[in-house]
């Protein structure tokens, strides 16, 4: 193993733990977690590797404390993440709300499980796709990404820090307990290959540095705590000097930033797969897991002579609906299955704008799809 | 201030005489200072300030010693306290 | 006191962009604040490494005045954004200023945990008795039969005492003072900022506004005065006998200033200490 604490060889790993090892290869030096299934793995390995790469590892005393503490170790200059599933993912809504407006680069990792409530911990589901994108209040955007295996965890992993490190926003990873618990073949790439991005500092000095004054990228410089700059900081709303500004005005200016922030670089997050979309009559559109099922589905859908793209949704939020309103021109219908009573497919849906079907093959979670349901779905959606 | 008998360091030592100003628009009148001078030096004004509170003013500024007790209880940060340099002989009674 | 010749006086704390500040007339949380400076000054830490973490409520309002890196954070999670904060950067004197609603309540779990694993931070909890920023709600520290917005027939829930509760939970460093008690406060602040682990300074404090407008002690003054008049310093105390009582008796002093390893020595014994060398994983690859 090299000494910037990248693991490189092939590796049989499970989604949590390759979750893990992404963090490592991303630079990630601490990590706070609180035990729960199905994402426990991740904790108790960054338990163990974190120690041999010069990090730190603290078990919090839930899942608020852990959200808290990945943000203030960010402010502190390390690169940080959390792990959870369902129940957790709602403790940390609030600080996830404070991540967004203080602006810390952090990654949440969800491990999603059957919900509502205590549901299936051990058995999958899409159902917070939802939540990751307004599941803290108020007016704030955020970026959030699906991988549909363990290689793509690791790699998705990676990209969560660059996006948050880039953008200073938290940046989610929503995978599923079947990725999550799923153990195939992971390629840990040398340090060369792997490509990261660290935060902007402060090219100020430090009696001029105004807090968030953003460049023209709207992404503010940021300094951090023992470093002399002397800033404050606050989940209140505030002006550019970090103060509280009580005002409607501040709001607007401030939120506007924020939202901007990352709809201004839409081109830059999002990410899709897409195959055989010209020509296609239609495009089944989905992510994560579901997304992996489909592909059985659209294989004999294709034998049998239907003409099916398949559009995988890598970045969920901000959602690609450039994407979605300039394919829907062109076909008859989507179809989205996803393991949820459609969420997704509402943004779909309301993307297409009526100028193609949108098809939900929805799942009430605890087993991924029958690939033969989706097929039927396809099959009828072609007719 | 006034001894029971002459210091036998008189001529060495002279007691710290302080310079109490105040911030007369920080006042929000709590009084604080007024009831913990351990001299008693401060006393209310009759005039109000801008926001309509009675500012402390130096009743006894030659009472003042310069401890800062003032200074630092005062929760409006409206009270700076420096020494001065005071002629003293001792008055005794 | 700004003498002449100061090189840094506690002026050259605070924001003087944001003054004046947002508190009642008679609040003490000026004193406090003022007092937290001077003892900054006092204790010589390098002021580039001092980080101020506080969460919501009046005394939470602190952390926006002071001139250092300074976080307001959620309510009831400074404790463990410091503990992120501190496990970054351990060069860090991380400050937790907050209020009894804020650490004790929503808090309280977050104050145990971390007085628990005794990691190096100092917490000032300013006490005063009630949920003041929201209008004066009951709060775990509101006295037995005290008058609250949401407890307008006497509170019927026996209070929190504080240092017997981080006592319990594994404090090393436990003291309380009232607001009146600026020189003792300031050094208490001193001590406590200098001691490694886990370190925890009560204030009580007067809340004219709220709290004391609700049981007879409307102005500030009043509450000075009762702290005056009732305040026993009992260096030493049982912490499990200084709980507060409505118009009683409120004791004060240092309680607790013992040893303990902290988290960081744990950790670096543990678990560091086997890390000492050029780490080489466990994790063996398939095909490296």
């Amino acid at each position: 193993m090299s000494s910037n604490g990248v693991l490189t060889g092939e590796f049989f790993l499970n989604g949590d733990q390759a979750c893990a090892e992404g963090g490592i290869s991303a630079g990630c030096r601490f990590f706070a977690g609180y035990p729960i299934t199905p994402a426990t793995e991740t904790a108790e390995r960054m338990a163990e590797r974190l120690p041999e790469v010069g990090g730190m590892f603290i078990q919090m005393e839930d899942e608020i404390a852990s959200m808290a503490a990945i943000l203030g170790s960010s402010w502190g200059g390390v690169k940080s993440m959390t792990s959870t599933s369902g129940p957790g993912f709602s403790l940390m809504m609030e600080n996830l709300g404070l991540g967004a407006m203080l602006e810390t680069p952090c990654v949440v990792v969800n491990i999603q499980r059957a919900g509502p409530s205590t549901g299936l911990p051990t058995l999958t589901q899409q159902g917070d796709m939802m939540q990751a994108r307004w599941g803290s209040h108020g007016l704030y955007p955020i970026i959030a990404l699906a991988p549909c295996s363990p290689q793509e965890i690791f790699n998705l992993t990676i990209k969560a820090f660059n996006l948050s490190e880039k953008y200073r926003t938290p940046v989610l990873v929503m995978a599923d307990e079947s990725v999550g618990h799923m153990t195939e073949k992971v390629v840990i790439p040398p340090p060369q290959k792997i490509k990261l991005v660290t935060r902007k500092k402060p090219t100020v000095p430090q009696g001029e540095y105004i807090p968030y004054k953003p460049d023209a990228d709207l992404v503010p410089p940021m300094a951090i705590a023992g470093e002399g700059y002397y800033f404050h900081v606050t989940g209140l709303t505030h002006d550019e000097r970090g103060y509280p500004d009580m005002t409607a005005e501040a709001q607007g200016k401030l939120v506007r930033r924020l939202i901007d922030k990352i709809e201004l670089n839409k081109d830059d997050i999002i990410e899709v797969e897409e195959d055989q979309i010209e020509g296609a009559e239609v495009v089944v559109c989905s992510y994560g897991i579901s997304a992996r099922v489909a592909l059985l589905a659209i294989k004999v859908a294709r034998d049998e002579g239907i003409k099916v793209g398949m559009l995988r949704l890598i970045t969920v939020w901000p959602f690609p609906d450039l994407k979605i309103r300039e394919i829907a021109g062109k076909i008859k219908s989507f179809v989205v299955p996803e393991l949820n009573n459609g969420q997704i497919a509402l943004e779909v849906e309301r993307c297409a704008g009526g100028a193609a079907e949108t098809i939900l093959v929805g799942h009430m979670g605890g087993t991924v799809h029958d690939p033969q349901v989706i097929l039927e779905a396809i099959r009828k959606a072609a007719k | 201030m006034k001894y029971w008998r002459i210091p036998l360091d008189q001529d060495k030592i002279k007691p710290a005489c302080g310079q109490v100003n105040i911030f007369i628009e920080m006042c929000k009148g709590c009084g604080f200072c007024i009831r913990f001078c351990p001299r008693q030096v401060l006393e209310e004004s009759a005039e109000m300030n801008q926001k309509g509170y009675h500012f402390p003013y130096v009743a006894k500024p030659d009472e003042c010693a310069g401890c800062g007790l003032c200074e630092a209880i005062c929760p409006d940060f409206a009270i700076r306290v420096s020494l001065r340099e005071k002629k003293e002989t001792a008055d005794v009674q | 006191m700004s003498g002449n010749g100061d090189q840094t006086s506690i002026y050259n704390l605070l924001r003087e962009d944001r003054m004046p500040h947002i508190w009642c007339s008679g609040c003490g949380l000026g004193s406090v604040l003022n007092a937290f400076l001077s003892a900054l000054l006092k204790s010589g830490l390098p002021l580039d490494k001092v980080a101020v973490i506080s969460g919501i409520g009046c005394t939470g309002r602190a952390a926006g005045y002071i001139k250092l890196d300074t976080f307001h954070t959620t309510h009831g999670r400074a404790i463990p954004f410091a503990t992120g904060l501190k496990l970054a950067n351990p060069e860090l004197n991380v400050v937790i200023f907050s209020g009894d609603g804020d650490l004790a309540s929503i808090g309280g779990n977050h104050l145990i945990h971390a007085a628990r694993r005794n990691i190096d931070m100092t917490v000032i909890c300013v006490n005063n008795f009630n949920y003041g920023m929201t209008g004066g709600q009951v709060a775990p520290t509101t006295p037995l039969n005290a008058r609250t917005s949401t407890s307008p027939y006497g509170c019927t829930e026996i209070p929190f005492n504080l240092p017997y509760l981080v006592t319990a939970a594994g404090a090393t460093y436990v003291a309380r003072w009232t607001s009146m008690h600026v020189r003792r406060m300031e050094n208490t602040f001193v001590e406590a900022l200098l001691k490694p682990g886990f370190s925890f300074v009560e204030v009580i404090s007067p809340c004219p506004t709220q709290y004391g407008r609700k049981n007879k002690q409307p102005t500030g003054l009043a509450q000075m005065n009762y702290y005056h008049d009732n305040s026993i310093i009992r260096h030493g105390a049982e912490p499990r006998d200084v709980g507060i009582e409505l118009n009683s008796p409120i004791i004060v002093g240092k309680f607790v200033d013992i040893e303990r390893p902290t988290f960081s020595e744990n950790w670096t014994k543990i678990v560091g200490s086997k890390f000492a060398h050029e780490p080489q994983s466990k994790a063996k690859a398939v095909k490296a």
